[in-house]
């Protein structure tokens, strides 16, 4: 637990400097925004490798600033999951800001993305290591409004409609969220987790400031029937912020989410447990068949993330109220689907993107005849299928087996079946984008080249969210350290 | 254990894969280099297959082992049955290669075909060298997914239905066989090939669980072996090109199904368990009903591609039957078959591959003359049908009598009944053809001739179809010698299952 002070100092620099990089992209000139932005990203990438090897080395340890400890001060930990997080955030966010770089070239109304990108990067890792409820409502409201800001970059109305939904929903659900951090230290008079874990939570004040903040998540996570906002946020954003969205911006919600789970859920609440299960169970449905229906390339790729967050949430029946091996694996699982599910949706949308830049249409029956013409974007696109669909060796699969063993070690057999029948809906959607690709036919010979960056982020990305189910292991131990389910040391 | 032993089953893997990777990245007229690579990556993986297949044979244990999750490993091994279906897959595999590129001379999407044309063999090598039926899988959906851009390739409405139409059964089965695969995981952990060892350690587990698990797994992989009622994607899925069709039911995917239920039934389960609990007859039942039903539709095809299907159909429900039939006499014969079908099909679909790129000809009533204008093809043909028709001394032949006497053997003598029919059944569909072929006069103008220039057609898409029917008439012939697939799959039963 006692580290180096530089040690410790690493995660104060890993919100600090994209702070500090959010200023100066503001302020430089125009056209030097994405070259700072673009050399900033091996610093950012350095500090979350060393944040990365400390954990390996010292296991987890706290950071309380200014000297102040908890409940008096505000703490950042590096705990499994926080540097998980991090280090992910870097996979995700460095091939997405190159990939930005090329594709808001000549765009005017990229002027701010650079600054969002940068507070979007601090309100992540802010969310990941914070250890107290009212830091992480300060993240997640800084998430939110950057988030808010990147989807209404485009500026044309439907964008601008999009994102004045998503505020809508981002503010609704801080604002349910704050009544629970209100109502938590009214009842016990801390805000770190730590010490309200070990308050008494059979009181009725934790079980309703719980049921609203999870609400409030539920919401900004896009849970079904609460994630009408999201298709048109994340289909109509410029691709690289759909990418960011998808990947990262709600995985931060669900991940509050756990925490909160882990530190206040009463014994007994198996039944709140198995609604989000269920809710979860129905957005992978209605996900899947909302994707199937869609016109748009975009559109079938926002909707297939509705599908895909379900997943995240059989993890409260999987894990509560059943045994000590199913609740492990289903960590494990929902761990592995959320970092594979990250890396596919990024890809898959930068993937989306290319294929539109190259039909200079946003429609899949215009991707006709593409197949011959532009076979990278498309390959881009099904290796990031095969981890949407769960088929091996993708992470995607790799977790599904690890929730379907939870679930059977549990005897949940209905959740294996919206594990198989989710899979196999999602195999339909995505093979609609290649029914109509692969049409050979006098359509069309000619189609627009997307730069080389375009193509390669979006391949990096679909191989390392291909690959990850076969180097699972190692990251799925380290996942554990600091939480319920890892080795204490 | 030594490097290279852990290396080699990797590197006959990689083959292929690192092929594949070449492919995709090269540009789609850089035709003298792909076909460098494609060539490469065949004899390689050949020589390789078998240098380890001696070793094998000389007690060398060959295995890789990489930590998936907490219980659950990824392993390559080489033993006497996958290294028989890998020597299969890599042999035909470099016949189908030259065939490919002679057939898709000129065509549009080579690197596509022929980068997802290595993908499907590196997974069919997987699935060979599989050392638990978790790893089996990885490989059994990686062989669906990259088969897929295969048939549709043409890009017809007609291929695009049919991939649709692949898929939901391939998909659907690979469900269902994931379904039993995560079953029976939770009851054994790592679900091991050890001929039975694991399963039949278990205690306390009502044996209904476990005939559960063994249907759910046999319908998962009858998918792809086309047992019926599950094998209406195959006859569909002949719109794909002839080299797709030969992977599709020689190489590689119907091979995969039926090897598979022999993973499942001697090494999973073992052969005396299965028998025990009763799942081995109506399997048998099964296989027989496919073995007749599958000739009866082959009769009534006017299409020849479509008659090859419903053959396969048919005579891959010879190695299930095979492998049903409780004693090392039947066992043989379904191993056999699997390399006598692979031989005998592979010549059967380079040779209707033949006909519809040198004349034009698909329908079987348009054949008439054909042997006068394409005598090498024809041949190679005819010794396909016999065999398939199981005239001594050829290939076909040998199966059937061991199939035969293996009923016996095994108490089951009604399924001689059914050898005797098909067999039949086999002469009524095949016999017309090549009546066709030999003994009718040319009618007209072939329906759109090519290759003038050749006697009878282009070197590349000949050769591959003369030396298959030339191994399946030394399959025959040669049974009794080494090396042999009758003395392979002798030595698999002696190795594996006579301890």
């Amino acid at each position: 637990m006692t580290v180096q002070p530089a040690t410790a100092n690493l995660l104060a620099w890993l919100v600090m400097l994209p702070l500090a990089a959010a200023v100066l992209t503001m302020l430089l000139p125009l056209r030097l925004r994405a070259a700072a932005s673009l050399v900033l990203l091996a610093p950012m990438t350095l500090l979350a490798l060393m944040l990365g090897a400390a954990l390996a080395t010292h296991g987890p340890f706290v950071l309380a600033l200014g000297g102040w400890a908890t409940p008096l001060g505000i703490a950042l930990q590096a705990d499994g999951p926080a540097v998980g997080m991090t280090l992910l955030t870097v996979a995700i966010s460095v091939p997405c800001a190159i990939h930005a770089a090329a594709y808001l070239r000549g765009h005017a109304e990229a002027e701010y993305f650079w600054a969002l990108f940068w507070f979007l990067w601090a309100s992540l890792n802010t969310i990941w290591m914070s250890t107290d409820i009212f830091n992480l409502y300060v993240g997640i409201e800084l998430l939110g409004l950057a988030a808010v800001g990147l989807v209404a970059l485009r500026g044309d109305a439907e964008a601008l409609a999009a994102a004045m939904r998503y505020l809508l929903a981002a503010l609704l659900g801080s604002l349910a969220y704050l009544i629970g951090v209100a109502l938590l230290y009214g009842g016990h008079g801390s805000l770190s987790l730590a010490h309200l874990a070990q308050t008494d939570h059979a009181q009725a004040t934790t079980a309703v400031a719980l049921a609203a903040m999870s609400l409030g998540l539920a919401l900004k996570t896009a849970l079904f029937p609460l994630h009408a906002w999201l298709p048109p946020a994340h289909g109509g954003a410029l691709t690289p912020v759909s990418a960011l969205l998808s990947a990262l911006v709600i995985k931060a919600s669900f991940f509050i989410m756990l925490r909160l789970w882990f530190a206040l859920a009463p014994p007994g609440l198996s039944t709140a447990a198995t609604l989000l299960g269920l809710l979860g169970a129905f957005a992978v449905f209605w996900g899947g068949w909302k994707a199937l229906r869609q016109s748009r390339l975009k559109h079938l790729v926002a909707y297939s993330t509705v599908a895909q967050i379900g997943y995240l949430f059989l993890f409260f029946p999987l894990a509560i109220g059943t045994g000590e091996a199913a609740a492990r694996l289903a960590w494990d699982g929902t761990m592995l689907m959320l970092i594979s599910h990250a890396l596919a949706k990024a890809a898959m949308f930068l993937a989306a993107g290319n294929l539109i830049l190259a039909i200079g249409s946003p429609r899949i029956a215009d991707l006709a005849g593409i197949g011959r013409y532009r076979q990278f974007s498309l390959l881009s696109f099904g290796i990031a299928g095969v981890g949407i669909m769960g088929l091996p060796p993708s992470g995607g699969f790799g977790a599904k087996w690890l929730l379907m063993q939870s679930a059977l070690a549990g005897g949940g057999w209905l959740w294996v079946a919206v594990l198989i029948g989710g899979g196999l809906l999602s195999a339909a959607y995505v093979f609609k984008v290649f029914r109509h690709a692969f049409i050979e036919g006098p359509k069309r010979d000619r189609f627009e080249d997307p730069p080389a960056a375009l193509e390669i982020t979006a391949l990096v990305l679909a191989l390392v969210s291909l690959m990850i189910g076969l180097a699972a292991h190692g990251p799925l131990t380290w996942l554990r350290l600091g939480t319920p389910f890892g080795v204490s040391e | 254990m030594s490097g290279t032993n852990a290396w080699l089953p990797l590197a006959v893997l990689a083959t292929s894969l690192v092929a594949a990777v070449g492919i995709f990245l090269l540009r789609e007229h850089r035709h003298g280099l792909r076909t460098v690579f494609n060539l490469t990556a065949a004899l390689l993986k050949l020589a390789l297959v078998v240098w380890m297949a001696l070793g094998v044979l000389d007690g060398m244990h060959y295995e890789l082992r990489h930590s998936l999750f907490e219980g659950i490993d990824f392993v390559l091994r080489a033993d006497m049955l996958g290294m028989m279906f890998a020597g299969l897959s890599s042999l035909l595999w470099l016949f189908t290669t030259i065939y490919a590129i002679g057939y898709l001379e000129n065509a549009p999407n080579r690197s596509r075909f022929f980068g997802f044309f290595s993908l499907c063999v590196a997974s069919t090598v997987g699935i060979a060298l599989a050392g638990n039926l978790f790893t089996f899988f990885l490989f059994y959906e990686l062989l669906t997914l990259s088969t897929y851009p295969l048939v549709v390739h043409r890009g017809t409405e007609k291929a695009l239905r049919a991939g649709r139409i692949y898929l939901i059964y391939t998909l659907g089965g690979g469900a269902v066989l994931l379904l039993g695969l995560a079953l029976l995981a939770s009851l054994v952990g790592e679900p091991a090939f050890d001929a039975g060892a694991t399963v039949q350690a278990l205690e306390d587990v009502d044996p209904t669980l476990l005939t559960t698990i063994f249907v759910l797994l046999v319908a998962g992989l009858g998918v792809k072996a086309a047992l019926i009622p599950l094998h209406g994607w195959l006859p569909t899925a002949m719109v794909a090109p002839a080299p797709v069709s030969a992977l599709l039911h020689a190489v590689a995917v119907v091979k995969a199904g039926a090897f598979g239920i022999a993973r499942v039934v001697y090494d999973v389960y073992g052969i005396e368990f299965a028998w025990q609990l009763g799942l081995l007859e109506p399997l048998a039942w099964l296989a027989c009903a496919t073995i007749l039903f599958g000739s009866i539709r082959a009769l009534a095809q006017t299409d020849l591609k479509r008659r090859l299907a419903f053959s396969t159909v048919s005579q891959v429900s010879y190695v299930i039957l095979g492998i049903a039939l409780f004693g090392p006499v039947g066992t043989a014969g379904g191993l056999v078959h699997l390399l006598h079908q692979g031989l005998m099909k592979i010549t059967l679909f380079f040779c209707a591959g033949n006909y519809a790129e040198t004349l034009g000809v698909h329908r079987i009533d348009e054949l008439d003359g054909a042997g006068r204008r394409m005598p090498a093809t024809s041949v190679a043909f005819t010794v396909g049908a016999f065999g398939m028709i199981g005239v001594p001394p050829l290939a076909g032949f040998v199966t059937k009598w061991y199939l035969g006497i293996g009923a016996l053997d095994a108490g089951m003598a009604w399924v001689v009944a059914v050898l005797i029919a098909s067999s039949l059944l086999n002469a009524a569909y095949f016999l017309p053809i090549l009546h066709r072929i030999w003994f009718r006069p040319q009618r007209g103008e072939w329906p759109d001739e090519q290759y003038k220039q050749h006697r009878d057609t282009h070197p590349l898409l000949l050769a591959p179809a003369l030396v298959t029917a030339g191994f399946s008439v030394g399959a025959g012939l040669l049974a009794g010698m080494p090396f042999s697939p009758l003395y392979w799959a002798e030595v698999v039963i002696l190795r594996e299952y006579l301890p």
